[in-house]
Formats: C-alpha cells, sequence, structure tokens
C-alpha cells in the first residue's frame, strides 16, 4: 500500500494493525499503530524514515512498487529509533552508498545499532538540502523525545515531517486527521503525549515557539505514527503548547491496589467525599493491578491531583503501586498535587513510602495521607468520605 | 566548583571539563556559563539544571 500525499509525495511506510503493545511490553497501543515513511519526487528524490525492522523486506518490496530504487538520491532519518531506522539495513543492502542526512547524534545511535559504514551526511537546525525546485529545511529537536530527534520542513507544498512529534498509534486506512473518530485521535495524542513526551515539556515549549517564530505556511504535518494533519494541521501544536504548559483538566484521579478489599473500600469512599464536596470535578477510581498503565498514566496527567493507595505488606507497598510510583517519577509531571491512603494490619508503612516517592517526584503533598488499620469499619469509612472532601476543598482552591 | 545536571537527560556539566565543543574553557563555572549556553545533549537551557 502507498498513497498520494500531495503533488509528487507518496505514504510509502507500513500500517501495523495488530500491534497491542509497544516498546517491548512498555507501551499498550489498542488500535495498532503506523510506521510513516515518505517518498518526495523533485529533481531529486528523497526518502524521508523508513518503518520497524520486523517489516523491512515488506517495507522495500512496496518501496520499490513505487519507485526504482537506485532513483533515490537521498535519505533523511529524523529519529534513529528501531521504528523508524529499523529498515535501513535492508534498503542500504540495495542501496549501500546513497547519503543518509540526519544529526550528528543520529549517526551515533544509527551506528550503535546497525555497525554499518555508511554515507552520512550530519545536519543542523536550518540547513537546507535541494531537491530542485523545493528545499527540506532541517530543524533539531533534541529529547523531543531522543537526543537524535529532528524534523524536516518541506518549502513551497509547506509541509513539516515532524517524526514522533504530533504522531499517534492508531492505525486506520482512512490515515488523515479529519477522516477519523475524533475521539480516538484525541485520546491516542494525548496518550502519546503524556506517556512519552511529559518529561521534556520545557523544551516542548520552547520548539513550538521557535518554529511559530519563523513564521512558514504550515499546509500539512505528516508524523511518523498514524494520522496525518491536513484539516486545521495547527491544532495539534495547540494542544502540545496547552499539554507543555502542565495546565491540567479538572480532575482528581484516584489510583490503588488491595488485597483483601481494605484499601478499595478506603478508595471508594474516597471518591465518594470528593464528589460530595465538589460535584463539579471529574474523579476517576482506577485498580492499579487492573488497569492499562499507559492509560492510567494518561487519566494522572490530566488531573490536578491524584491519590495513591496501598495496604501495607512486607512493610512496604503492594509491587503494582511500586511500579506506577516509578513510572511516575520519570515521566517528572509539573504543578500537580498528591496525597497517599491504605490500609495495614501491624506496622503501616504504606503511607509514608507512597508520600515519599510522590514527593521525590515533584508532587505537592496536600497532607500525610490516611491509613486505616485493619479492614474499614463504619468509623475509618466516615475518615475517608472526610479525607476525600477535604483533598476536594484543597483542589478547589479558594 | 560544582557541578549540575540536566533535569532532561542527565547530561553533567562538570566545571573542570567544561564544555569545549560549545566553546566552554575548562575551568568555567556554571555560574559563568553564557545564558543562551545548552546542554550538549539535549538542548536545555541553564534553567533546566540543578546542582548536583
Amino acid at each position: 500500500m502507498t498513497f498520494a500525499i500531495k503533488n509528487n509525495i507518496s505514504w510509502v511506510g507500513k500500517i501495523d494493525w495488530e500491534l497491542r503493545k509497544f516498546h517491548g511490553e512498555e507501551y499498550s497501543t489498542h488500535h495498532g499503530s503506523s510506521y510513516n515513511s515518505y517518498l518526495i519526487r523533485d529533481e531529486k528524490t528523497v526518502l524521508i524514515d523508513t518503518v520497524w525492522g520486523k517489516f523491512s523486506n515488506e517495507f522495500v518490496e512496496n518501496l520499490q512498487k513505487e519507485v526504482n530504487l537506485d532513483q533515490i538520491d537521498f535519505i533523511i532519518i529524523n529519529h534513529a529509533e528501531s521504528d523508524h531506522s529499523g529498515s535501513l539495513p535492508e534498503l542500504m543492502r540495495h542501496i549501500p552508498d546513497t547519503p543518509i542526512y540526519c544529526t550528528s547524534s543520529g549517526i551515533d545511535i544509527i551506528n550503535g545499532h546497525y555497525h554499518k559504514d555508511w554515507n552520512f551526511n550530519p545536519v543542523k537546525t536550518g540547513d537546507k538540502l535541494n531537491l530542485g525546485s523545493k528545499d527540506i529545511v532541517f530543524i533539531e529537536a533534541k529529547m523531543l523525545h531522543w537526543p537524535d530527534s529532528m524534523m524536516s520542513y518541506l518549502t513551497k507544498d509547506n509541509i513539516l515531517f515532524s517524526n514522533d512529534a504530533f504522531g499517534q498509534h492508531l492505525a486506520s486506512e482512512l490515515m488523515y486527521n479529519d477522516l477519523v473518530d475524533q475521539c480516538e485521535l484525541f485520546r491516542e495524542a494525548i496518550k502519546y503525549y503524556a506517556n512519552i513526551l511529559t518529561p521534556f515539556s520545557s523544551l516542548v515549549d520552547k520548539k513550538i515557539r521557535e518554529v511559530l517564530a519563523l513564521n512558514v505556511p504550515v499546509d500539512m504535518i505528516c508524523p511518523s505514527h498514524g494520522v496525518l494533519w491536513r484539516k486545521d494541521p495547527l491544532q495539534i501544536v495547540t494542544k502540545y503548547a496547552q499539554w507543555a504548559s502542565g495546565q491540567a483538566e479538572n480532575q482528581i484521579t484516584v489510583a490503588y491496589d488491595s488485597m483483601w478489599e481494605g484499601t478499595r473500600h478506603m478508595a471508594e469512599a474516597i471518591v465518594q467525599g470528593i464528589s460530595k464536596e465538589d460535584p463539579s470535578v471529574g474523579v476517576k477510581l482506577f485498580n492499579i493491578a487492573r488497569s492499562d498503565k499507559n492509560d492510567l498514566i494518561t487519566e494522572i496527567f490530566r488531573s490536578k491531583a491524584i491519590l495513591i493507595g496501598s495496604p501495607t505488606i512486607n512493610n512496604g507497598i503492594l509491587s503494582s503501586v511500586a511500579a506506577i510510583l516509578e513510572e511516575i517519577k520519570g515521566l517528572r509531571f509539573k504543578n500537580k498535587k498528591a496525597a497517599a491512603f491504605g490500609c495495614y494490619g501491624w506496622s503501616g508503612e504504606s503511607v509514608r513510602i507512597i508520600s515519599e516517592r510522590l514527593t521525590e517526584s515533584g508532587f505537592s503533598l496536600l497532607n500525610a495521607g490516611l491509613k486505616e488499620k485493619w479492614s474499614p469499619g463504619s468509623e475509618a469509612i466516615e475518615h475517608c468520605l472526610r479525607f476525600g472532601q477535604e483533598v476536594a476543598l484543597q483542589v478547589k482552591g479558594p | 566548583m560544582d557541578k549540575y545536571v540536566c533535569q532532561l537527560c542527565g547530561y553533567v556539566y562538570d566545571p573542570m571539563l567544561g564544555d569545549p565543543d560549545s566553546g566552554i574553557a575548562p575551568g568555567t563555572p556554571f555560574e559563568s556559563l553564557p545564558e543562551n549556553w545548552v546542554c550538549p545533549i539535549c538542548g536545555a537551557s541553564k534553567d533546566d539544571f540543578q546542582k548536583e
């Protein structure tokens, strides 16, 4: 499958319908994904990015139907992660001398993966590659989301090939933002931002301002995953600016794990207390062990405050709770409030441990947490309701 | 002289080494780096660094 995007520009990527986990088992992809590769034909012919190595044979066969490989003058690798560079070894077997344009860091990463002596040409922001009647202009985007990441802008057609920025894990034969289900599209776009880009929000903000300051027309944004933004393409840039600002939605997420239901009863009462105090706040409740980790991270990303609950086990916390706290720490959320809760039998360390980890992760603690001994009775449930009410009041603010 | 860590990528600015690729001589304290100096690994600005 290939299709024409505009004039002499074709999509030559691969739709991965059956993908359900990405980055190994790290990231859930309920709607599959695509690896977008683009072929631009002017006086010169250039290929932008490839696809994941497991599809390299299909990719090259498909590409050969579109173009004689010997006619490819340049290859641009916007980002050297395996899902975009993985088909280089198979492609370069056919055209070993074709020059590859990427950042200097990209050269290191490609060498680190494939160990081949290819014809590399390092580029920096502002460098141009002339294709005849049009130019490709390179824009480095370090740590968005790897050190080598960059974007390529095609003049005259006004297309920004943004690589992972503005992408979504969404497989669709429709391939354009205006044709797909908008809820699915934005759910996948925010999930991508929350799970991949959150730690780099300050860079996202800076990069958006840098790109907008160039004041170049953008008719289309073509990312490396998911559908292409052709209708009002800057809407996703506006969303990214909003997400990068750290402004959360009016939402509180409560997430817990439980052994004999005690911490679950606490969580449910806390949620009732929150809703009673502030019916306008969106409140969501998840059992961490039974929820999709990445969907939960997305809900945390959207929230002003989070409450994390675990019973005490072996003087510590449940491993499911420890795992999500590790994830939360790495994502370096900003401007969020938090508190801990949990029941216990004898030692009762869980609330202190969770509170410490949330503090280390940059959350401001709302209180010292709430712990209840054994399975909560009516008095303990009353504490939980009040705890929820107090949290709602604090989050609402004056 | 203190070392500073980039909060985005983990790069450590060691004043004893400077950042010769960006024209920063060895022995330059973090505080004396020009305001437009950026992390050589990820492009983060000085604001994104914290004392080690």
